[in-house]
């Protein structure tokens, strides 16, 4: 086995235990340059602390997780080094409200990236407008829609040139007028070849986008395959039950 | 009606004593500019040592906090200036006051710094985090500005505290206001100087209390 396998986010048997609850038992989460994973699964099934675990928000109990080849978890890796370069998108955006919309996206380009201020405002123009929302820089999250506080928490994301991007459920908390404005985002990210995997109940926009899909239940992977393949025909019972459950 | 006005609002003596008071003013406002930013970084050391990690630093540091929060001021400033000396400590006047409020005001800034961190949602530490900025920077950056914002209320009504504390320097015989007011008084036999303090205390603080306000006010609409 070569050292450096041909994934960018590589993780296997991850574990995961709060206290005596075992929440992730053995997971294998492999994903592919330009590749966009979808996990679905029931409430409680694990797919946040997953997604946590591949940033180090949440420290494993057991397995491996390399990115880019290099060990996540090991002792001797610069944490903050491989945290720029996975980019995290969360639920509630977690947007920094006493900054503006480009003060937060040029945050950590000036005090991890070490930029200057002209040159991360630049950067960070460049990622507003590549979400949309160039008019919207000197606003406060407070003064912005949910889908345009995603979409500020995504060029947020953007702007440190991530090599791969974490969303969990990045939808979720939004109405659902504003939903595909966030979705429109996540496809021209798709298209532009940026590798994601994102955690979502949209199983149209799963559909439409994956190129993979991960059925989480129980802290396993019970099922996963192309999504055409997982939504059309899912080999397990289930799979087929929790896609019954959530179509209606 | 006379007496009473002679008695307190005499401008003759007033007039007179003008010198002296406003040195004392002078003596009150160099007291506030040393201590308010002793009070405001002693409160964020003993915030930070307070909910550090390691039980061995906070355990100590909740206690001497809850320790200075209850001792009487009064009594911890006598203590320092009059009682080391049997120590062989010796303070002058300023020193052992700079020690009394540090200890005094830090306790207090300190647990109103705590609520201010603790009313940041935890998710914010996790945004900045994930960005690659170290648990120092993330602090500076992100959580101190919005704990400081959710409790500036909190912060100014204390430093309200503060400054009416300093008058207990005159029982140390530091030449602050109410010091000079009450040797003013003490010469002339007369209130009126009192009176005098009583009116730039209130000139100085009056100002911060109505901020307050407004702040308490916008904070909750
Ligand atoms: N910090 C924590 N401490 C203790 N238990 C936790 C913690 N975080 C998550 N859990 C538990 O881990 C399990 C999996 O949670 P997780 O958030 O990963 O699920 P999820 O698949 O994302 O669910 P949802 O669809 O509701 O977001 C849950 O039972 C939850 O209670
Ligand atoms: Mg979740």
């Amino acid at each position: 086995m070569p050292e450096l396998g041909p994934f960018l986010l590589e993780a296997r048997g991850v574990r995961k235990a709060f206290g005596t609850n075992e929440v992730l038992k053995g997971v294998d989460l492999l994903v592919a340059p330009r590749e966009l994973v979808f996990l679905i699964g029931p409430s409680g099934s694990g797919k946040s602390t997953l997604l946590r675990c591949c940033n180090r928000l949440e420290e494993p109990t057991g397995g491996t997780i390399r990115i880019g080849g290099t060990d996540l978890l090991s002792p001797r890796t610069d944490i903050n080094r491989m945290r720029r370069q996975v980019g995290m998108v969360f639920q509630s955006f977690n947007l920094y409200p006493h900054l503006t919309a480009l003060g937060n996206v040029t945050l950590a380009l000036r005090k991890v990236m070490k930029r200057s201020r002209a040159e991360a405002d630049e950067i960070g123009m460049d990622n507003l407008r590549r979400v949309g929302l160039a008019e919207k820089a000197a606003s406060y999250p407070g003064e912005l829609s949910g889908g345009q506080q995603q979409r500020v928490a995504i060029a947020r994301a953007l702007a440190l040139e991530p090599k791969i991007i974490l969303m969990d459920e990045p939808t979720s908390a939004l109405d659902p007028e504003l939903v595909g404005s966030v979705l429109a985002v996540v496809r021209d990210l798709r298209d532009a070849g940026m590798t994601m995997v994102i955690a979502s109940h949209e199983m149209r926009f799963a559909r439409e986008a994956a190129d993979r899909v991960l059925f989480l239940d129980g802290g396993v992977v019970v099922e996963e395959g192309p999504a055409e393949a997982i939504f059309t025909a899912p080999r397990e019972e289930r799979t087929r039950r929790f896609l019954h459950q959530v179509r209606h | 009606m006379d007496v009473f006005l002679s008695e307190f609002f005499n401008v003759d003596i007033m007039v007179k004593v003008a010198p002296l008071i406003f040195k004392g003013f002078l003596q009150t406002l160099l007291l506030c500019v040393i201590l308010v930013p002793i009070g405001l970084c002693g409160g964020l050391g003993a915030m930070l040592l307070a909910t550090s990690r390691s039980r061995f630093v906070r355990w100590p540091a909740v206690a001497a906090i809850d320790f200075f929060r209850s001792f009487p001021p009064l009594v911890l400033l006598i203590f320092i200036y009059s009682g080391l000396p049997f120590a062989g400590i010796r303070l002058s006047p300023l020193a052992a006051i700079c020690i009394a409020f540090l200890l005094n005001a830090a306790s207090y800034y300190g647990e109103i710094y705590r609520a201010g961190v603790e009313s940041v949602p935890r998710g914010q530490v996790e945004a900045g985090r994930s960005t690659g900025l170290g648990a120092a920077q993330t602090f500076l950056y992100i959580t101190l500005p919005q704990a400081v914002r959710n409790v500036l209320p909190e912060l100014l009504s204390n430093t309200v505290e503060l400054i009416k504390l300093t008058t207990l320097a005159s029982v140390i015989s530091a030449p602050e206001l109410l010091h000079s007011a009450d040797l003013a008084r003490s010469l002339t036999y007369n209130t009126s100087p009192l009176i005098m303090a009583a009116a730039l205390y209130l000139i100085m603080l009056w100002p911060l209390v109505r901020i307050i306000r407004r702040l308490e006010h916008k904070l909750a609409g």
